[in-house]
């Protein structure tokens, strides 16, 4: 009897908005969920297997795992797209938020067209950028080379806008205690500005990690040595004239998933956590 | 130390003047309180002081030395900000130290001068502790200790105590007059609280619309106001007022009518006739009476009905009306005052301040 109460009670909980909202989450994690267990479910598969929809592979194998790690090249592009990945973030961190700062902090003539120039980047497509980028390019000598890959994204409008945002949250008797303290505007910028955004800086730097990470039509162009690709452009290389090696691109893809999802573990806790301002009022 | 000079200083935000024609030559040591309604400038005039406002017009001097394009950092100053501004990231310790580490002291000066500070504040439980974790009283003490510990010319205080509550600010009004007694620094305090302005001023300086009204210590600006903006403005509850037109005056002895036609007779001759004159009369000045017949001699009787009785405990404030307005009066607590009774208020000539009523200047001056 206790048990049927329960679930009564249960019941009565549930309302017509609340399954509605649970059955479309429900939806939605499978459609997300599902392209990822296959992939991982694939990566164990034979050559043979491939197009079978099994979701557990008859006789798992690790040889795809051996083959990518041994005889293809992904161990160099890992390093790549790390290193590429890496030094973009770094770069957009310092530098959107430097821009952001100034734009949200200081005074002077033009601070909001200079706003709205960085904004209105946001609407040119990528596409469209990619002529100019590679004419650049090329006169520059930067083909085939790591900052050819990586200067497009060195600062974004995108994560200035971020940024701009979070500084105006900040209050300005922060800066000016700091001002009056004795601090360079730069020393203020680094030892009281930034430590109190870290929420946003780990936001962006995980949006521009992992956008960098799975960036593919620019390293594409602007790379033609197999030994400078990046992840997204080694995988589609195992794209064969006749066929497709699924197991391998899979296989690949699991490996190129691990480093995403370290960046996303050790700083999505900044961006849960915060910091409270807690030394302003009473 | 430094004496503080401020020579026709004007400050403009567009149309908006903030600041107009401010003049005050503060002396080494003295504590200055700017007092006045919000938006009456003095904030503004910290703030340029400071460094954190650009001056449009006019000059401030510390120590004689013209500051107007001097940066910040390099006026020497300290600040504490309304909101105490700690830096919520840094440790208590860390907060007080961070202006002596801009100035590259060496570490054992830096940890002295933090250890002294936290002494005389009462810190010395609280220095690893982030000001998330402090009361609003421990943050106040902390802004404090960051200002001293820096051991700088002037001190500025932009309201320091408005959020605390009443029995904290009591209690840091009369720490903060002694941190000033034991350091001796030249302090520029703002607030908008009259009672603070009081208590801690050496000199107040009374402001309103940007313009001074009146500078003085605390007894000069309470006892003879400038105008009547002064007079309303210090002392709670605030002064009454009422109107009277002259209607025959002679060498001792003026006539004036009241508004309504009550005719009431002083002994001061510094009127015109038809002048319009507003009577001042502090709230402790005013006997709340409800024996009709005492007529007492140099003073005026009106007639009021009491309409709200407020108990403070050791006083009661006794608010009536009248044919001339709500007047206020303070009477001991003993009295047998009920709300309706109809009382004479009398007044003694001698307390009346009068002021007039176009100029708003006061008379007696």
């Amino acid at each position: 009897m206790k048990k049927n109460d329960q679930i009564i009670e249960r019941l009565e909980h549930l309302n017509p908005s609340k399954i509605l909202t649970w059955t479309l989450l429900f939806i939605g994690s499978i459609v997300m969920v599902t392209p990822i267990i296959f992939m991982v479910s694939t990566s164990f598969k034979t050559g043979q297997e491939v197009y079978t929809l099994s979701l557990f592979p008859k006789s798992p194998t690790f040889e795809n795992y051996i083959f990518i790690l041994k005889e293809s090249k992904f161990l160099i592009w890992l390093l790549n797209s790390l290193w590429v990945a890496s030094f973009s973030t770094a770069s957009v961190l310092f530098f959107d938020s430097l821009v952001g700062y100034t734009l949200a902090k200081f005074k002077f003539r033009g601070r909001e067209i200079v706003f709205v120039a960085i904004l209105s980047t946001l609407m040119i497509p990528t596409e469209m950028l990619i002529i100019p980028w590679y004419m650049m390019s090329r006169e520059f000598g930067w083909i085939d080379t790591y900052w050819g890959i990586a200067f497009p994204g060195l600062m974004t409008g995108f994560g200035t806008f971020l940024m701009r945002q979070f500084f105006l949250t900040l209050p300005d008797e922060l800066i000016e205690a700091a001002r009056i303290d004795g601090w360079s505007e730069f020393a203020i910028w680094w030892k009281i500005a930034m430590p109190l955004v870290i929420p946003a800086l780990s936001a962006l730097a995980i949006f521009h990690f992992l956008g960098n990470w799975t960036a593919f039509l620019w390293p594409l162009i602007i790379v033609n040595d197999p030994d400078m690709y990046t992840i997204p452009v080694g995988l589609a290389s195992f794209n064969g004239e006749f066929q497709m090696d699924w197991e391998i691109v899979m296989t690949a893809s699991c490996l190129a998933t691990i480093p995403t999802l370290f960046v996303f573990i050790f700083l999505q806790k900044y961006i849960i956590k915060g910091i409270m301002l807690a030394g302003l009022k009473g | 130390m430094a004496n503080v000079q401020f020579e026709n200083l004007f400050k403009n935000y567009g149309e908006v003047k903030a600041v107009e024609d401010f003049n005050l030559k503060i002396a080494d040591g003295e504590f200055i309180v700017l007092v006045g309604p919000s938006g009456c400038g003095k904030s503004t005039t910290l703030r340029m002081i400071a460094g954190l406002e650009d001056i449009t017009a006019g000059n401030i001097y510390i120590d004689d030395s013209l500051i107007n394009k001097v940066h910040p950092k390099d006026r020497d100053i300290a600040m504490v900000f309304q909101n105490y501004a700690l830096y919520p990231h840094l440790s208590v310790k860390d907060n007080i130290s961070f202006g002596l580490r801009a100035q590259k002291l060496p570490k054992m000066e830096v940890e002295n001068r933090v250890l002294e500070a936290s002494e005389t504040l009462g810190l010395q439980g609280l220095l690893s502790r982030r000001p998330g974790e402090l009361s609003g009283g421990q943050k106040q003490r902390v802004a404090m200790g960051r200002a001293i510990v820096r051991n700088p010319k002037v001190f500025l205080f932009d309201e320091p105590l408005s959020n605390l509550d009443a029995k904290l600010r009591h209690k840091m009004r009369a720490e903060m007059k002694k941190l000033h007694k034991q350091v001796g620094t030249t302090t520029i305090y703002v607030t908008h609280d009259q009672i603070e302005a009081m208590t801690l001023a050496d000199r107040i300086v009374i402001m309103k619309d940007g313009v001074i009204e009146q500078v003085g210590t605390p007894n000069e600006v309470y006892k003879k106001p400038n105008n009547i903006f002064v007079a309303s403005f210090i002392g709670t509850p605030a002064m009454n007022f009422f109107e009277g037109k002259v209607k025959s005056c002679s060498k001792s002895l003026t006539t004036i009518t009241l508004k309504d036609q009550k005719d009431i007779k002083l002994s001061s001759n510094i009127y015109e006739k038809d002048q319009d004159i507003i009577f001042g009369i502090r709230p402790e000045d005013i006997s709340v009476n409800l024996d009709k017949k005492s007529k007492m001699k140099d003073s005026i009787e009106l007639d009021a009905e009491i309409s709200v009785i407020e108990p403070m405990g050791h006083e009661t404030v006794v608010i009536c009306d009248s044919n001339y307005g709500e007047l206020t009066g303070k009477v001991e607590s003993s009295h047998t005052l009920k709300e309706n009774m109809k009382v004479k208020l009398i007044i003694k000539e001698e307390k009346i301040y009068q002021f007039d009523k176009i100029s708003e200047k006061n008379l007696l001056l």
